[in-house]
């Protein structure tokens, strides 16, 4: 393709002169076909995303008002809202985050910093974390079905049930961003610490977590977005209810939005439907606003040493 | 010609001084043995890597391991202190004493070891902490009684020849401070326990020439007070601050093929580098090798 000057001798016998044909291999026909088959794979998504966004946004926009968030779920369309179904979702996630927060946290430090990686048990269950991201939503609810009905309550449809499902749905996640989050500090900050005589547990505490907090609190906020858009676990528990009430506390009954969601697109009346597409409105917005601040806060801290 | 700048004009001086350093009076043999290493190997899993090692350290002297990558030098480093219990798999064969004391006996506690045996870092590695809280660190975690904390931390950092740099911005972060400063924020974090032998691993590779005059300078200071054990490769840097040098190499066992460091020669500096004893280290210091 290129003409090269032959070179007569000494000195000059490795200069070229570059080609000017204005032809480069950069933009062979097999690189721009590769470069358009990448831009419509990219396109097809952003597109399907955005006119669901739209439609969405046009259906809902008339419902997104201020009844959505005081009113009650009733038989007429014009008077319902997902006042419980919104309290019910903080009051889930809430607990969730207790349950899982400290929980994951804890098992991640552990499996990081102080478990013997030589042994079989230790090995055999980060496999097992690994795996259980992958499992099931519903398989979650079916095994807090279980442990309630193991300790004996009788109702099943209560705050601490669900929590429980969507705790155990996203301690994988939290377990696992936190190791990586744990793994990133350096050595040397540890080596530090011990250096002065800090036992290594104030090693943990003092320097390890705090320096790994935002890759921690990322990984968190991303589960519990996960958490709060999860229907499946939640109707296993019999999620799925009429309330006309405030839930108020760790035992009382409560339904979520995205059941909300689910139960008003059930319904025959178009109004309905306009209804879950506001509710849906205020679901992807809660979850794009906490996944904005999980973002956020990865940029913020991000890693200095 | 021109004026030199300050800082070089500063360095030669720091030069000299180092010099007059270099030359002073040290006997042949340590008159207290703060650290004695008794024919010490340390294997890691099976890897011997370094094998039937004899010092004996002298209180308030500065000694200076050398040697090429891999001799075991840093290794010898890390057992002074029981740092190489953090690395699965090592293992400290033989005892060291520390003041007579073997420090590896079942019932001493490695946290005690390492608050009187502190070290300094090949990188500098403050604390994601405010320069005050890098120095009040250890005081805090090991339960220090001290009067005032404000006082002692002024003390720590005056010690290290940073109290004039760092005076006004004692809150801010210590990622703001230049290498070699960071550096001696990290001496001074590891004064603030008060420990009896301090032991640095290269703490001047990361740092540019000035910076590491400024360290020297600083060792120099401290030796009244602590001991100081320093790896280093730069061998004019044993040359400039040490009073004693142990030259490492790595020699390979003829039966396994294994490269193992070991000690080949431990004397005053001075003998060591103008009449060492053994062929190896004189190869090494005059540059055949390593």
């Amino acid at each position: 393709m290129s003409t090269y000057t032959p070179a007569t001798s000494g000195a000059d016998a490795r200069r070229a002169v570059l080609s000017t044909s204005g032809r480069s291999r950069e933009q062979t026909p097999q690189s721009v076909l590769f470069m358009i088959l990448l831009w419509l794979s990219l396109l097809i998504g952003f597109v399907t995303l955005a006119v669901l966004l739209i439609d969405t946004f046009a259906d809902g926009l008339t419902r997104l008002d201020g009844r959505l968030f005081t009113g009650y779920p009733s038989s007429r369309a014009e008077e319902a809202g997902a006042r419980p179904a919104i309290l019910g979702s903080l009051w889930v996630i809430g607990t969730t985050a207790v349950l899982a927060v400290p929980l994951g946290v804890a098992a991640a430090v552990h499996l990081e910093e102080f478990a013997d990686r030589k042994r079989w048990w230790n090995r055999l269950i980060e496999i097992n974390i690994s795996n259980l991201s992958a499992v099931p939503a519903i398989i979650y609810g079916m095994l807090a079905l279980g442990t309630l009905a193991l300790v004996g309550v009788q109702q099943k449809n209560i705050v601490i049930g669900g929590a429980i499902a969507l705790a155990m749905l996203i301690l994988p996640v939290i377990i696992i961003s936190t190791r990586e989050a744990v793994r990133a500090v350096p050595r040397e900050l540890r080596d530090g610490s011990l250096a002065v005589g800090a036992t290594p547990l104030q090693t943990t505490w003092r320097i390890t977590l705090p320096a790994a907090m935002p890759g921690i609190a990322t990984g968190t906020i991303l589960g519990l977005s996960r958490a709060l858009g999860e229907a499946a676990p939640l109707l296993l528990l019999g999620g799925l209810v009429f309330l006309r009430f405030d839930p108020n506390g760790l035992l009382s009954q409560f339904t979520t939005m995205p059941i909300q969601i689910f139960s008003w697109t059930a319904q025959p009346q178009a109004e309905f439907h306009t209804l879950a597409a506001g509710a849906s409105m205020l679901l992807m917005g809660l979850v794009l606003l906490m996944n904005g601040a999980a973002i956020y806060i990865r940029n913020r801290y991000q890693k200095r040493w | 010609m021109p004026e030199p700048m300050p800082q070089v004009r500063d360095a030669i001086e720091t030069e000299l001084q180092h010099h007059q350093q270099a030359t002073r009076e040290v006997p042949d043999h340590p008159e207290r043995t703060v650290l004695e290493v008794d024919d010490v190997s340390v294997y890691y899993g099976d890897y011997l890597a370094v094998r039937n090692v004899s010092l004996d350290l002298g209180h308030n002297e500065i000694t200076a391991l050398i040697g090429p990558s891999g001799c075991g030098k840093s290794t010898i480093l890390r057992s002074l202190n029981r740092m190489n219990d953090l690395i699965t798999g090592a293992r400290v064969e033989g005892p060291i004493r520390y003041w007579g004391q073997d420090m590896y006996a079942p019932g001493i506690d490695p946290i005690e070891v390492r608050r009187r045996i502190g070290m300094v870092f090949q990188k500098p590695n403050p604390f994601p902490k405010s320069i005050y809280d890098n120095i009040a660190y250890g005081p805090r975690v090991t339960g220090m009684q001290v009067g005032s904390m404000d006082d002692y931390v002024e003390q720590a950092l005056t010690k290290a020849a940073l109290w004039d740099e760092v005076k006004d911005k004692l809150r801010q972060s210590a990622y703001g401070l230049s290498g070699g400063q960071q550096q001696r924020l990290c001496i001074a974090r590891t004064i603030a326990v008060q420990p009896d032998v301090i032991l640095m691993d290269e703490p001047c590779a990361s740092l540019d020439p000035i910076a590491t005059l400024r360290i020297e300078e600083l060792m120099a200071e401290l030796r009244d007070q602590y001991t100081i054990i320093i790896v280093t490769h730069n061998m004019q840097q044993a040359a400039r601050v040490a009073d004693r040098t142990a030259f490492f190499t790595a020699a390979i066992d003829p039966v396994t093929g294994e490269r193992h460091g070991e000690l080949v020669e431990y004397d005053k500096t001075t003998k060591i580098f103008e009449s060492p004893a053994d062929s190896r280290t004189e190869g090494y210091i005059s540059g055949r090798f390593g």
